[in-house]
């Protein structure tokens, strides 16, 4: 098995002690840590550019208004995107999503249309859509997931049809962890003339990403899952669809002309971007995708494949423990949703946090999810391409320990 | 081993409590029922009140949580089944303050739900404590609230 430890040197949160242990950071799903290449070039933005983009003409201006769009490059690369026109700026996934449900979805949606998206979803990804659903009198309609954790091809074949107008997807679900066939899915909401929306939080930060050749019309993702800060995401759109669509917030740097009674947009991609953007965030973003290149994209995901194979079979091996989604390893990325026969999985949050190893525990976001399964919490360990073998087995151990304490109370 | 901290919050008793839960399932006849969840984890209590001329005369609860919610419930039905309202509410402002670690005098009247102290050190765990008592304070009050606008719309009535 390759190691990528020297890439964990650049993390300084992870060389601390969390109840006398080591820390053992197993909660990449809800957000990465940043390695101090990020953290250092934010620094630097405040020291040395801050200053408003896109209306100063002094030196600082440019130069902020620069690193700013060049980070909008950087994504426009790391995603394979046409041109910079469809990247979109945003606050996180949440907010990308939520302005595809009500920009395109008000233009698109009219009354007993369809929207279509799986029991796998996180909240932000259904949320939104009931929403729209509710203001257009539209339905929400549920793809079914197999016994195994998988996406139900069969029943995504039923369930899209003429009537569906948006089909919406997570690439990788934020709970059972399993990667879903994006392209075939997109076509088949291409054969219907459905657009395809997919919620790339749990993918973008882990593979390569290429919406070009997944076709899709739309994806979104968050900086902070990625080793950039918090606040900023990315919508990406097909220009063809941004341009047809109205802005969701209204204000400055989003305008053309200004006339008492009414305004004309800005061109794309800033006609959706109101007011003084997060311009430290995309800076950091940029910088975050930087590191992420200079890894590689498929050597991150190579290697937590290789994690995951290596810690999924230990941990099915402990007596009383259920992991939930794809088996088979290769079909299961990094984010581990697993409960211990017995006991509550909050009480396994916190003895493993006394271990010095952080995981979730709850409903993830993701409650439609959980009253499918059938469970009302799980625990839930996720990967990053900083752990390692050494961590696995930490957590391991965490849990054999965990199960001692709770059945004979005392160790 | 980091696990024997593990011993302030997860005491015997509070185990015992957890997975024996006493006055755990429901009740034939209430007087009012309340239902709350704790939006971050999704725990969820059912909670099952018979109160009569101001005295909580049982109670049962249900629902899926933790060992902690689940043992401070159960905790709580045996503090507080027999007590006021009144008195009730005093135990859930008590109860409420100790497991944030506040001086909360004597402790005597909240019996083993005393033992639950240990959460203080575990913030993150405070929610749980007292997922239980912030249903039976949310009964409470309801319930007085609709006796005093019963006892208005009487009044209205001029009946």
């Amino acid at each position: 098995m390759q190691t990528l430890d020297h890439w964990r040197q650049d993390f300084p949160i992870l060389k601390q002690q969390v109840n006398d242990e080591p820390l053992v950071y197993l909660d990449n799903a809800a957000t990465t840590q940043k390695p101090q290449q990020v953290l250092d070039v934010i620094e630097a933005y405040y020291q040395q550019d801050n200053a408003n983009v896109h209306r100063g003409v002094h030196t600082l201006a440019e130069r902020a208004t620069k690193s700013y769009e060049t980070a909008r490059e950087k994504v426009q690369q790391f995603i394979q995107a046409k041109s910079t026109k469809e990247i979109l700026f945003t606050r996180g996934t949440t907010t990308s999503l939520n302005w595809v449900a009500k920009s395109y979805g008000d233009l698109a949606v009219e009354k007993g249309d369809e929207i279509v998206i799986s029991y796998a979803e996180h909240h932000s990804n259904i949320v939104p859509w009931q929403q729209l659903a509710k203001r257009k009198g539209a339905k929400l309609v549920y793809i079914e997931l197999t016994d195994d954790g998988y996406l139900d091809l069969e029943d995504a074949k039923a369930k899209i049809t003429d009537q569906t107008k948006i089909v919406s997807l997570a690439h990788v679900s934020n709970v059972l962890g399993g990667i879903n066939p994006i392209k075939t899915l997109t076509e088949l909401a291409h054969q219907h003339g459905a657009v395809m929306v997919v919620d790339g939080a749990q993918s973008t930060p882990h593979m390569p990403v290429n919406v070009t050749e997944l076709d899709v019309d739309f994806y979104a993702f968050s900086g902070h899952k990625m080793c950039g800060p918090t606040g900023i995401g990315v919508l990406y759109g097909k220009q063809a669809l941004l341009e047809k669509m109205e802005p969701v917030e209204f204000g400055g740097e989003m305008i053309d002309f200004v006339y008492p009674q009414e305004s004309t947009w800005s061109e794309l991609p800033w006609k959706f971007e109101a007011g003084t953007p997060n311009i430290a965030g995309g800076i950091g973003l940029g910088a975050a995708i930087d590191y992420l290149t200079a890894i590689g994209m498929d050597t991150i995901h190579q290697y937590e494949q290789e994690l995951v194979a290596y810690v999924l079979p230990k941990l099915e091996a402990i007596e009383g423990v259920t992991i939930y989604g794809p088996k088979d390893p290769k079909d299961h990325t990094g984010v581990i949703a697993f409960n211990i026969e017995g006991l509550h999985p909050h009480d396994v949050a916190t003895a493993l946090d006394m271990e010095g190893v952080a995981v979730r525990a709850g409903h993830h976001c993701a409650q439609p999810l959980l009253q499918y399964l059938k469970v009302p919490a799980t625990a839930r360990a996720s990967f990053y391409f900083y752990n390692t073998k050494e961590d696995a087995d930490r957590l391991v151990d965490a849990i054999l320990a965990t199960k001692e304490f709770f059945q004979n109370g005392l160790i | 081993m980091a696990l024997s901290k593990l011993d302030n919050l997860y005491r015997q008793v509070i185990l015992d409590h957890s997975s024996h839960p006493h006055h755990h399932g429901v009740l034939d006849e209430s007087t009012n029922e309340i239902e709350m969840n704790n939006p971050t984890c999704g725990d969820v209590i059912q909670l099952q009140l018979h109160i009569e001329d101001g005295v909580i005369k049982d109670m049962r609860f249900d629902g899926s949580g933790c060992s902690i919610s689940t043992a401070s419930a159960s905790m709580m039905t045996d503090a507080v089944i027999g007590k006021t309202e009144q008195e009730a509410l005093v135990l859930i402002e008590q109860f409420s303050e100790l497991v944030q670690g506040n001086e909360t005098g004597d402790l005597d009247d909240l019996g083993d739900a005393a033992m639950l102290s240990g959460v203080a050190k575990f913030p993150a765990r405070i929610k749980c404590a007292t997922l239980g008592w912030k249903a039976l304070e949310q009964g409470i009050l309801e319930k007085q609230d609709t006796t005093v606008s019963k006892q208005l719309h009487r009044e209205d009535k001029g009946e």
